[in-house]
């Protein structure tokens, strides 16, 4: 079955262990001044956002149906049946279409470095593997980023919105953004205050490119079939004309080209 | 002619030489330093010139090679015959250009490789990679009976002449295939793009402005050539051209109007704005400027008209493509890019090497032959017997 995060925002304190954690996990620095950072890039997987009294965790959604493994040329990007959406450096050739096709712009390059890599959260697909939480829900003193099935966690945020109304928007981002998405939010304020967007489509993206990609096995036979015919037709008129040319000029050698056109 | 031209040629060898000079710089900063230090490219804008313009327009600009083919070989235009070799060399020019624009803007170029063994039927630049793979080496194989020819290797070129319509058959299928597939890349980022330049029209849009381009990049290179290489203008040739490039172009304007009334989107064509002055000088140069041209019968049949109206329209699709990749995206990212100097010069680099490559094929190589050598049986059954009806009564 497959996991899921539930991040509540409203039980956030704001502490960032769950950065600290990520960074420790995937070998990457932490320090104060990383923790500082207000965005998300090749350094910094999950950032915890501030606006005013409010927190929002941005993280790889880890989509259920994902445009950047749906775009990836080689492969280099899966979503397992468990949930995480992983990457293969080795795989990839850095075209950053993941990047460019992302509708949550999640996917940051090591631009600064000579053999570069994507670099996204993969929601510790070792871990998850392993049976284990991921190491951000794993760190996080308040419980609120929740790690589990995605089902009971549907079902949990449900009755969480339902008990306190006031104390939610009524929307569980990422239950049907996109398809769904294996993190789930709940939050007290607009999502958009968090770049959020709530225009996003309930259908997966990747359909949008393969509803025209998988008419070309069909497309190539008939293009082919269409092409031929042309070329059978325009050509049968020349050996036509050349064969009537043949015959006029056997019949009479001294007859002109321009004549044997006139007879036609 | 080498008299009249010995010091304009010296003046575009140093114009060349500075290109390539400063292009060599900017290639060693992206290799030793990579993308970060040599682009203007960052998370919110991850893709730039290089593939604006290097790798969509490149192969956009090339088009013409298919669209000639096709004409010829399949429809069986004989009129425009004359062209076809230089028109397949610039093709050919252009795919192997593009190919090496994307090993400066791939972050792992070696790599390049991998879409043959690993392969993701869902993606569109695989795709893509596949086609262009294919269709690159079914212009060297259209372009090789030039060289065989040169070199007077009679075996290879029956084997090539015995294949050539099926070859030339599956050249357009793999560019009717890429050449919309480049708008297709796009499908995917609906939330991203202006709605100006986002429909799920834009593969329909990407492979009819290609035809067009095709048809003014034919334009365009042959009177080049004919001024610089001191050769006979095929005027009819490229009246032929232009005719049809009035109908391409005709068909492209409606469609789009069409396509922006139906999605509510022409209302953003009149709301002044950068995307609204973008959107317009691509109009302008792509269909209303060419169009008011060559549709004056003593413009179009005139060598300058026909000229100033291909180049126009050529400037018009690169701004299309430009707006498609980058415009597009300006409002959604909220980030202005703009390319740094490395970009520019390996882009200034790669386009000067196109002109010179061309200028080499053609001192060295038999690409404006007087009498090209047939490669249908009928024509030379026909040159045989000296009937001349064929030739005059094809393509009516």
């Amino acid at each position: 079955m497959p996991k899921a995060l539930l991040y509540d925002s409203t039980a956030c304190i704001g502490c960032k262990q769950c950065e600290q954690a990520c960074a420790t996990q995937n070998q990457l620095r932490y320090d104060d001044t990383i923790a500082a950072e207000q965005v998300q890039s090749d350094h910094k997987l999950t950032v915890v956002l501030t606006r005013d009294d409010k927190f929002m965790r941005r993280l790889c959604m880890n989509c259920n149906d994902p445009s950047c493994a749906s775009v990836c040329p080689v492969g280099a990007i899966k979503k397992t049946s468990s949930g995480p959406v992983t990457y293969d450096p080795a795989k990839c050739m850095g075209c950053r279409y993941c990047m460019v096709a992302c509708p949550f712009s999640v996917p940051k390059y090591e631009w600064g470095k000579l053999v570069p890599k994507v670099q996204k959260c993969t929601m510790c697909p070792d871990r998850v593997a392993q049976g284990k939480p991921t190491a951000c829900a794993e760190i996080c003193p308040t419980g609120a980023t929740k790690f589990g099935e995605r089902d009971e966690l549907i079902a949990e945020a449900q009755k969480r919105i339902r008990d306190n109304p006031g104390n939610y928007v009524d929307h569980i981002y990422g239950l049907e953004e996109v398809g769904g998405t294996s993190v789930l939010l709940l939050s007290a304020v607009s999502f958009e205050t968090f770049g959020y967007s709530t225009k996003l489509s309930k259908d997966p993206m990747p359909i949008l490119t393969y509803r025209v990609l998988s008419h070309i096995p069909d497309f190539v036979p008939l293009g082919g079939m269409v092409l031929g015919g042309i070329w059978w037709i325009t050509h049968r008129r020349d050996q036509v004309a050349l064969a009537e040319a043949r015959e006029s000029v056997a019949e009479n050698p001294a007859k002109s080209g321009a004549e044997n056109r006139r007879n036609r | 002619m080498a008299r009249s031209t010995a010091f304009r040629f010296t003046f575009w060898k140093l114009i060349f030489l500075v290109l390539m000079a400063g292009g060599l710089y900017a290639t060693f900063i992206r290799f030793t330093q990579g993308l970060g230090a040599s682009t203007n490219l960052n998370d919110q804008f991850p893709w730039g010139i290089w593939i604006s313009f290097d790798v969509l327009c490149g192969v956009m600009l090339a088009a013409g090679g298919f669209t000639l083919t096709a004409a010829v070989h399949i429809f069986n235009i004989k009129r425009l015959h004359s062209i076809i070799r230089p028109t397949i060399l610039t093709a050919f020019l252009g795919y192997i250009l593009v190919s090496a624009a994307l090993m400066f803007d791939l972050g792992k170029p070696y790599n390049i490789w991998h879409p043959l063994i690993m392969r993701n039927p869902h993606s569109v630049m695989f795709e893509v990679a596949y086609c262009v793979m294919l269709y690159t080496s079914v212009l060297a194989l259209e372009f090789s009976p030039i060289v065989l020819e040169r070199f007077g290797l009679q075996k290879p070129l029956k084997v090539v002449r015995a294949i050539l319509i099926p070859l030339v058959i599956f050249g357009v299928i793999l560019s009717t295939l890429h050449q919309s597939s480049l708008g297709t890349l796009y499908l995917i980022v609906p939330e991203k793009l202006h709605p100006l330049w986002y429909t799920p029209l834009l593969p329909v849009f990407f492979f009819l402005s290609a035809i067009a381009v095709g048809l003014a990049m034919t334009i365009f290179e042959s009177s080049m050539s004919a001024k610089h290489f001191g050769l006979q203008l095929e005027l009819p040739v490229l009246q032929e051209l232009g005719r049809v490039l009035v109908v391409v172009l005709g068909i492209y304007a409606i469609l789009r109007f069409e396509d922006l009334a139906n999605r509510g989107a022409l209302k953003l064509a009149t709301q002044p704005g950068y995307e609204m002055y973008l959107f317009w000088l691509e109009i302008f140069l792509g269909i209303i400027a060419p169009l008011a041209l060559l549709l004056q019968p003593r413009i179009r049949s005139s060598p300058n008209g026909l000229y100033l109206a291909a180049v126009l329209a050529l400037l018009g699709f690169i701004t299309n493509r430009m707006n498609v990749s980058i415009t597009a995206f300006e409002g959604s990212t909220g980030v202005h890019y703009f390319p740094k100097w490395t970009e520019l010069a390996v882009t200034g680099m790669i386009i000067a090497a196109g002109f010179g490559l061309f200028g080499v094929a053609v001192k060295y190589l038999p690409i404006f032959p007087k009498e090209e050598l047939a490669p249908e049986p009928a024509r030379e059954a026909e040159a045989q017997l000296g009937v001349s009806a064929v030739t005059e009564n094809a393509g009516d």
